[in-house]
């Protein structure tokens, strides 16, 4: 009993402090107390509304075992923390009321963490592998000298993750040996955690006030009122194929909205012009995985396959009959998108 | 304004138009016999370390270009491209093959050379394209206190050592300004690297190429992190062809696509 793994003693202490228990527990050394597992959830929050992708964190963090907090920070933090404390599965939300985090800059924002996550104690911080998780967590795992683990799509135990590696054409698993994990999860692997569900307390965390070296100065996001990309239910997604940027808007808009799909691009459609870089999907874009994910003119590039193979149902519109993208596409039809695209935007009207 | 001393750290990997197999016992990709080069985001943190100083942005101009590596032998090759392409000297860390370090690891040997180069600019590339981590240059900037800008796409500097970086975020982009000393990770957007000129690839071969082990940071190979395997996604069916726009929408119906 006592040389059994760690995550398997850590298990069973929680079964026996969550039921009662009568025989005497050997092996309750204050070590073994330590390794029960608790997880702080990052979420985000811009202009005081709460990013609800990000609650997919919880849900990843519930997957650990043990109690989840969850983190917010910035200006006027108390409707947000209101909101996420309805989170279906988190105990506690820990809040820092202060405007100096509103932009999430990591110079300061990390130093927040940090002092939160040792005041906590928790054995496990998740964040989503988003610009703001990217930016931040691993300048937290630095400083807590724990090597990160980014991007996971699935936890396996408190210890084992398994994430993509080589733009998704493997798969590692990983154990981490560090008190503290410090790991992104996929946004795409982990639905975010329903809300209305919960009522967590809210708390005010530790604020060590670190002055960032790091100022904000603009912003420039691209406006649309279609669903956004990367949690949007079906997408379509234009290539190189399109030929132009007034091309690509005048075919694959009308297509989006006769679906209520969210607009992707190819690397080649954005270098090209013909889209904003937010708008990238695959290895250095976004990862994606929709019910339909429609490519239209898109080659299938593994760079460009890393971010969408995960999608439901895939649907490919190319003239190339051999293009790598009729691989993995579930329907295919080989023809010129300038026809094949506005009779097939005609029909789904109907 | 301080004259820059930059470090480009730059990671040997499979080549990116490679499609990368898992070997036989599932403890990682096959390497051997592949084609490998220069991380495609480090070509990009060379270029623009070269072009700072071609096109004289920076108001102190820029004193020295150090290009490091820590790999097996091989990695000597992309120091040899990155010194082609302009790059002024560069570092060896001597790691034997298939002996990879973490990227915390990696982090901590930066720190180290950063203090013993005093150097003031780092520019990394924001991720590998074989473990896809995106982590080193924030790590470094954390070890470091220094600021951070990541996913560069655009990089100006002004006066009193202030350097404003426009970087890519979720949803479009976002500017940020901080003073040297500094850590900028770039994005594909920030320039188009050059190809080195035969010319330069003969110059390059004079240049200062100075080799170093992990000891001489006083640094070792410790992993945090076990693979326990590696395996092949789940592969995909492709589900075959429809001959016109109807087909297409039934064989979507079908599928409870639409």
């Amino acid at each position: 009993m006592l040389c059994t793994a760690r995550s398997t003693a850590a298990r069973q202490l929680r079964s026996r402090i969550a039921q009662p228990y009568t025989s005497p527990v050997a092996f309750l050394s204050p070590a073994a107390l330590r390794r029960l597992a608790s997880t702080l959830a990052v979420l985000e929050q811009k202009e005081g509304k709460l990013n609800h992708g990000s609650l997919s964190a919880i849900t990843a963090a519930q997957k650990v075992g043990g109690p989840v907090h969850g983190f917010v920070a910035g200006s006027n933090i108390k409707p947000v923390a209101d909101e996420a404390a309805t989170a279906d599965g988190v105990e506690k939300i820990i809040a820092v009321d202060n405007g100096a985090y509103d932009k999430g800059l990591p110079e300061n924002f990390a130093d927040l963490l940090v002092e939160n996550i040792k005041k906590g104690g928790y054995t496990h911080v998740i964040a989503g592998h988003t610009a703001f998780g990217k930016n931040l967590l691993p300048r937290v795992a630095a400083l807590l000298d724990s090597q990160q683990i980014s991007d996971i799509t699935s936890i396996e135990s408190e210890n084992t993750f398994v994430r993509p590696i080589y733009a998704g054409n493997a798969i590692a698993t990983v154990e981490s040996s560090d008190p503290v994990k410090v790991i992104t999860i996929r946004g795409t692997a982990f639905a975010p955690a329903e809300l209305g569900k919960g009522s967590a307390a809210v708390e005010d965390g530790a604020d060590p006030k670190t002055a960032s070296p790091t100022e904000w100065v603009s912003e420039d996001l691209a406006k649309s009122d279609r669903p956004d990309l990367s949690t949007a239910g079906k997408i379509v997604s234009g290539g190189r194929g399109l030929k132009s940027k007034g091309e690509f808007d005048k075919i694959m808009q009308p297509l989006a909205d006769s679906l209520g799909a969210a607009i992707g691009a190819s690397r080649a459609a954005v270098d090209s012009g013909y889209a904003d870089n937010s708008l990238q999907v695959g290895q250095t874009g976004k990862v994606v995985a929709p019910q339909l994910y429609m490519a239209v003119g898109i080659s299938g590039a593994i760079q460009h396959l890393a971010g969408m193979k995960d999608s439901k149902v895939i649907a490919a519109i190319n003239k190339d009959a051999d293009a790598p993208i009729f691989q993995v596409a579930d329907v295919g039809l080989v023809g010129d998108l300038f026809e094949k695209v506005p009779e097939l935007t005609e029909k789904l009207k109907k | 304004m301080s004259a820059l001393r930059i470090l480009v750290p730059v990671k040997r990997v499979i080549d990116y138009a490679v499609k990368p197999r898992v070997n036989k016992a599932q403890t990682g990709v096959e390497t051997a016999g592949v084609k490998h080069s220069m991380n495609p985001f480090d070509e990009l943190s060379v270029e623009e370390s070269v072009r700072i100083r071609e096109k004289k942005s920076a108001p102190g101009g820029v004193e020295d270009i150090c290009v490091i590596s820590a790999g097996p032998p091989k990695a000597q090759d992309v120091l040899r491209t990155a010194m082609a392409m302009g790059a002024d000297r560069a570092i060896h860390v001597e790691v034997k093959e298939g002996e990879d370090l973490e990227p915390l690891t990696v982090a901590k040997l930066l720190q180290k050379t950063v203090e013993a180069e005093k150097s003031n600019l780092v520019i990394l590339g924001k991720q590998s394209i074989d473990d896809d981590a995106n982590q080193t240059g924030q790590m470094l900037a954390g070890l470091l206190g220094w600021p951070q800008a990541t996913q560069a796409s655009k990089v100006t500097f002004g006066e009193g050592d202030s350097v404003s970086v426009t970087k890519e975020v979720d949803g479009g982009v976002e500017t940020v300004k901080a003073k040297l000393p500094m850590v900028v990770t770039t994005d594909l957007r920030l320039n188009e690297p050059r190809y080195a000129s035969l010319p330069n690839i003969m110059k390059a071969k004079k240049k200062k190429l100075e080799k170093k082990t992990l000891a001489d940071f006083g640094i070792t190979n410790e992993r945090r992190l076990k693979v326990l395997k590696v395996t092949e996604p789940a592969p995909r069916q492709g589900g075959g062809k429809v001959e016109d726009v109807d087909g297409l929408v039934s064989k979507l119906k079908e599928l409870g696509a639409i």
